[in-house]
């Protein structure tokens, strides 16, 4: 494997790694949480980052790679904007709007789903059923989850996460 | 229906219900101290047992009989608590994590002291970052106050429960598939036998059991089991493996209604009366035409269908696949059936996990279909071919792991024969003459062998 000679891990990560494997019966199991402890940080996991994940977690690369890439959800090319919506598109959304909303914010950003705008604030991402369907249609936005969303609603939106 | 008191929610507009302080105000984890002073573990399993519980997650498994499977030779015995809840139109789980997270926590915490599991965890999906804070506050304040840790309030019981985070994958909430990716792994369902009982989470016996489900075993504990079965349908005498749908029920209605919400009833309550007396009514006072009956996965109801009782074995008289996680999507008489198909299959297309060909290729060739048909260059024999992957993929037919592509099939199979002459005229319209002129898509003969 070529290492590279920095690091992307730093050493807040690599002790929050650490710290829950005592969890779990083995390094394994902790995968997933360190992916999500790197996405969280660098809004994308890449490629020296599965192989530090790897090491600490005495797998191969290839095995963190895999479970990594199995969950559409990661990003390694790239980090996702500062600001990642989820617009959802399951049913009780589509019912109320969900497609129309996910268009008109495509298009008002001038990006496809899962793609960044230029300035790198936001990525727009479709989602299947938030779990919030008696607000639909809704988007989850960071930690933020808004209800019954009408374009003017998405305008105001995406004007404050530029 | 007038007696009846809602349980599971009947504190979640109290302003601290999601506090340790607010949940013991109002005699929580009272149960659970009494539990640990008086009763052994095996009392609280066949407590259980004589409830009839149904596991609330989808497939309505008697609990206290699932935990008596339970290969109690093997150490450690794990929990897991499946809260990926992700079936299109289903929200009970995140309210009850969010607005009411110690009732859940007693409910695990009875649960593994009933099975001797000392470790619980936490499957929670993604898309939930408030019902996460809220659990992880909830976690932390039982730690403070002795309910968990070491000798749990003296006792010789201990039990931790860790959080762990999903990655908004919907096949995780598959018991198998969510233990693959608590492993660190895919989450490819696991072909069963072994069942997790036997050999789950780390190769160890394993309980995954849903949130709802629980918040039941806490109102169990603190009612009896014969408040439990006062309410619900009994079991019907002339099917022997009718196990009842009894105790109380979180039924989501959203879609097309006046008053979208999660409402708490006795199991049994039909469609109709989940619409009118809790939903407000089709919105806008049009019409319904169809409704889903327990999330996608159950298939369609037609509005002549509205009759259908929401117990377990309800929905399966009226071609359903079953009560799912009862979660009801109405729809008006504006909607177009086609657009609805479209909608579901492009659900399971994007969720298939892949490892079965039926379940993957079947999946994603009738979102192809649906695409075409949709797009105005349908062909009438594409109903057929929709409808001859519905008949062949999952569980029932015998062709795939899990159950994911039975509930692909069931939207396919309810909506092309409830609805077929609405397929066959949208078709008809669209493609008025070139019904041959597309390039044909052949036959999958799914189940041939190769
Ligand atoms: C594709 C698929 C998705 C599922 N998703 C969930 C889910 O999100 N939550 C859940 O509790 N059960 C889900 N289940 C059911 C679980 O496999 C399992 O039966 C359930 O968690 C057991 O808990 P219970 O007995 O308490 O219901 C799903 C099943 C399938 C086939
Ligand atoms: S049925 Fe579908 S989702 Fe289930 S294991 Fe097979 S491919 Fe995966
Ligand atoms: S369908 Fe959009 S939140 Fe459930």
């Amino acid at each position: 494997m070529n290492t590279a000679d920095f690091k992307v891990l730093t050493g807040e990560m690599v002790e929050q790694i650490e710290a829950l494997l005592p969890r779990y019966p083995n390094k394994q199991a902790v995968t997933l949480p360190a992916v999500h402890i790197v996405n969280a940080a660098l809004r994308h996991v890449p490629l020296q980052a599965v192989v530090e994940i790897a090491e600490i977690l005495e797998l191969a690369p290839a095995e963190v790679q895999d479970t990594l890439t199995f969950y559409g959800f990661f990003k390694q090319d790239q980090p996702h904007g500062r600001t990642r919506a989820w617009i959802c598109r399951s049913i009780s959304c589509h019912l109320r709007g969900g497609d129309e909303l996910l268009d008109h914010l495509c298009q008002e950003s001038r990006i496809r789903p899962g793609e960044t705008t230029e300035d790198g604030s936001v990525t727009i991402e479709y989602a299947e059923c938030l779990g919030a369907c008696e607000h639909a249609p809704c988007i989850l936005a960071g930690d933020e989850l808004h209800k019954s969303v009408t374009k003017e609603d998405a305008d105001r939106l995406l004007a404050s996460w530029k | 229906m007038a007696e009846f008191e809602p349980v599971l929610l009947a504190n979640i507009d109290r302003d601290d219900s999601h506090t340790l302080r607010g949940y013991e105000s109002q005699g929580g984890y009272n149960g659970l101290k009494k539990t640990l002073k008086k009763c052994s573990p095996d009392d609280i399993v066949n407590l259980v047992k004589s409830s009839n519980l149904r596991g609330r997650g989808g497939a309505g498994f008697p609990t206290g009989l699932k935990w008596s499977f339970l290969n109690k030779k093997d150490h450690p015995i794990y929990f897991c608590l499946n809260a990926d809840e992700s079936e299109p139109g289903t929200f009970n789980n995140r309210i009850l994590m969010e607005e009411d997270p110690h009732q859940v926590l007693e409910g695990i915490i009875l649960s593994c002291y009933a099975t001797g599991a000392t470790t619980t965890y936490f499957y929670l999906r993604y898309e939930y970052p408030h019902a996460w804070n809220r659990v992880q506050q909830a976690v932390d304040e039982c730690y403070e106050a002795g309910y968990l840790g070491k000798n749990i309030l003296g006792s010789d019981f201990s039990l931790d429960i860790f959080l762990h985070r999903g990655a908004a994958a919907y096949i995780c909430g598959e018991e198998t598939g969510l233990i693959e990716s608590l492993e660190g792994k895919r989450a490819w369902p696991r072909i069963k036998p072994p069942f997790p009982a036997v050999e789950g989470v780390f190769r160890k016996p394993t309980v995954v059991n849903n949130v709802e489900t629980v918040a039941c075993v806490k109102q169990i504990v603190d009612r009896g089991a014969d408040w439990f079965k006062s309410m619900g349908v009994p079991a019907d005498p002339s099917n022997p493996r009718d196990a009842g749908s009894y105790g109380p029920k979180l039924y989501c209605v959203s879609g097309h209604i006046e008053k979208p919400g999660c409402y708490e009833a006795p199991l049994g309550l039909t469609v109709q009366e989940l619409i009118d007396e809790f939903g407000g009514g089709v919105w806008k006072g049009r019409k319904a035409k169809a409704a889903i009956p327990g999330g996608i996965s159950m298939g369609i109801l037609s509005a002549d269908e509205f009759d259908c009782p929401l117990d377990f074995s309800g929905p399966g008289k009226y071609d359903c696949l079953g009560l799912g996680t009862a979660a009801v999507v109405v729809m008006d008489e504006t909607v177009s059936m086609v657009d609805v198909l479209h909608n579901c299959c492009q659900f399971f297309a994007h969720e298939s996990c892949g490892q079965c060909t039926p379940c993957r290729e079947g999946t994603s060739w009738a979102l192809k279909m649906m695409q075409r048909i949709s797009a105005g260059k349908g062909r009438l024999m594409d109903l057929d071919l929709i409808l001859e992957i519905g008949d062949s993929i999952g569980i029932i037919p015998g062709t795939t792991i899990c159950g994911l592509a039975d509930g692909a099939a069931w939207p396919m199979k309810n909506a092309i024969r409830k609805f077929r002459d609405e397929f066959e005229n949208y078709i008809k319209e669209t493609n008025p003459d070139g019904c041959h002129e597309t390039v044909p898509v052949p036959a999958l003969n799914l189940q041939a062998s190769h």
